[in-house]
């Protein structure tokens, strides 16, 4: 049977339910997991899947934290469709970024440093802009009113992010099986191997910067709603950036379910050591430090990538493959990086 | 009319002259062979008809059309595939994600890109292995992986780049079958090959190169005996 479908769905029902029992702030925890599961997900398409490490998602999300809170306060254009303006726009600068870089054959460590310079050169020109309200930021008015993307209590943003990391999720496993999904992955393992078989990696770079970053900027509005509060900082610095792709990272890049797996324990484990040393402050950090490199020291691939490579491992010492265990396999080929 | 026709083709690395003024034809269906000491061009030459460098003069016809100068992608739409010196394997997929990366490139279906890389494992005969990771398999097998990945794509034109070389006598001689296998599919094959002897069992021609230039091409029994070619083998002290 398929035991692990089973398993995953109802989990699933019981996220879906949860906002019924959870306190408000149980909820707000909960909208923080699947907020960074949804972003580390959009992440993992071209970081985790096609290899392109980036390291200033911040720059995309922040394009569509603004859009969308420029458009509402000045020109009083709902964040429903102030949306989609940031994810053209974000899409626009990463198909930039993409250009520049994948014509230049720019790689890894380098291409990394673009990203991030890109996401540091967003955040100076929106806090010297009087148009963005420099370093001030946008608040937004409070105007419950799910026309306009504000909610007058959790539950509705709850739905809103949980049903935008489902559609993503099952976006990413639809992708992961399809011809798109094979020749990301080709490139992220040998590139030139992959072209030399007819994959343009060009083409599927640009494509998968341009998917990851639309879809990273209706994170940023989703943000900027659910705070009702966007400043240079909270959308562009770097550290942004770092919550985006470590759920992946912790999780396993690469995966379908390893930015989601890897949300759940770490905006946890961030949350618990801030409460745990509240009465000494910057002891969290510390502790919360230490067990990322413990972390990434003991599972390099990530939570799903060990449980996979260990799935492997078993069947090996099985002996020769037969008809079952490669039945078995099968179940499993998504999950695999 | 040759399916691959070369001519006149020049790639240098700055001052270096790799491949120095260089033509030859290849027929529909033959195996050709192609031999020289270490840094006689042999690679590079490759990689030059593949897309990979891009020569500073001359022309490749493939089918009568110019492709210099094209992406290797483009290239191998085309119809010309070709295996690494050096096995480039996509290590943390399976064997047959391998090969169906290869096989995408004829459908857009993941079950059509599935039963074809199936089939050509087959011919391979590593149908046992297919949900092996690829960089948990011996080298010789690697080596058949790899030819699998580049039969997927359909190629009329398949370049081998030292598939026997780190083989032990058995898996020679099975490379050397199998290599015929896909030629009486019809596939023209063209080889570089430091074993002397199944670079004379499987070819049906010859061409030998030195210091960037083409030497000799013939029968293989003519090539062995030319006079310049020994000379370039044993150095010109005898």
């Amino acid at each position: 049977m398929k035991r692990p479908y089973v398993i995953i769905g109802l989990v699933w029902l019981l996220l879906a339910l949860a906002p019924l029992v959870a306190s408000d702030y149980v909820l707000h925890i909960g909208i923080l997991v699947l907020m960074y599961a949804y972003l580390s997900q959009c992440w993992n398409i071209m970081s985790g899947y096609t290899g392109q490490f980036s390291f200033g998602h911040a720059a995309f999300f922040g394009t569509g934290a603004y859009a969308s809170s420029v458009l509402l306060t000045k020109y009083g254009v709902s964040p429903w469709i102030g949306m989609w303006v940031g994810a053209v726009a974000a899409m626009l600068i990463g198909l930039f970024i993409g250009f520049l870089s994948f014509r230049f054959r720019l790689k890894g460590a380098y291409f990394a440093l673009a990203t991030l310079a890109v996401a540091e050169i967003l955040r100076q020109i929106i806090q010297n802009s009087e148009f963005f309200n420099k370093t001030m930021g946008i608040l937004i008015p409070l105007d419950p009113n799910p026309l306009m993307y504000q909610f007058e209590s959790r539950i509705p943003y709850y739905y809103v992010i949980f049903i935008m990391a489902t559609l993503l999720t099952l976006l990413v496993y639809k992708v992961s099986k399809s011809k798109l999904g094979f020749n990301m992955v080709a490139i992220r393992e040998n590139e030139d191997a992959a072209r030399s078989l007819g994959v343009d990696a060009y083409r599927t770079k640009m494509i998968a910067i341009g998917l990851s970053s639309a879809l990273t900027a209706l994170g940023g509005t989703f943000y900027a709603q659910y705070l009702l509060l966007i400043e240079p900082p909270l959308a562009f610095a770097s550290n942004v950036s770092i919550s985006i792709l470590l759920p992946s990272i912790i999780g396993g890049a690469g995966t379908v379910l390893g930015p989601v797996i890897g949300a759940f324990v770490i905006t946890p484990l961030g949350e618990i050591t801030n409460v745990l040393f509240s009465s000494t402050p910057g002891v969290q950090f510390i502790v919360y430090g230490a067990i990322l490199v413990l972390v990434i020291l003991f599972l390099p691939e990530g939570i799903v990538g060990w449980v996979l490579k260990r799935m492997r491992l078993r069947r090996v010492q099985k002996g020769p493959e037969t008809e079952q265990t490669t039945g078995k396999r099968e179940k499993y080929a998504h999950l695999k990086r | 009319m040759p399916i691959l026709s070369v001519k006149e083709l020049t790639k240098r690395f700055k001052g270096l002259v790799a491949v120095s003024n260089v033509s030859f034809d290849v027929e529909q269906g033959e195996i050709l062979g192609l031999i020289g000491p270490n840094g006689a061009g042999k690679t590079t030459l490759f990689h030059s008809i593949c897309g990979f460098h891009r020569p500073e003069e001359g022309a490749i016809f493939f089918k009568g059309e110019a492709i210099t100068g094209l992406n290797p992608e483009q290239i191998c739409k085309r119809g010309i595939a070709r295996t690494f010196q050096i096995v480039q394997p996509f290590g943390n997929l399976t064997v047959l994600e391998n090969v169906m990366v290869g096989a995408f490139n004829h459908t857009n279906q993941a079950h059509a890109a599935r039963e074809e890389a199936l089939r050509q494992l087959e011919l391979v005969g590593l149908s046992n292995k297919v949900h092996m990771n690829m960089t948990d398999l011996t080298f010789a097998e690697q080596k058949k992986v790899e030819m699998a990945r580049a039969l997927a794509t359909q190629p009329e034109l398949l370049f081998l780049d030292e598939v026997m070389s780190g083989l032990n006598p058995t898996e020679v001689s099975e490379m050397i079958e199998l290599i015929r296998a896909i030629r009486e599919r019809g596939t023209t094959i063209v080889f570089i090959e430091h074993l002397m002897a199944a670079v004379m069992s499987l070819s049906d021609r010859v061409i030998v190169m030195h210091h960037g230039k083409k030497i000799a091409d013939g029968q293989p029994e003519e090539v062995t005996q030319d006079e310049t070619v020994i000379e370039a083998y044993l150095g010109g002290v005898l």
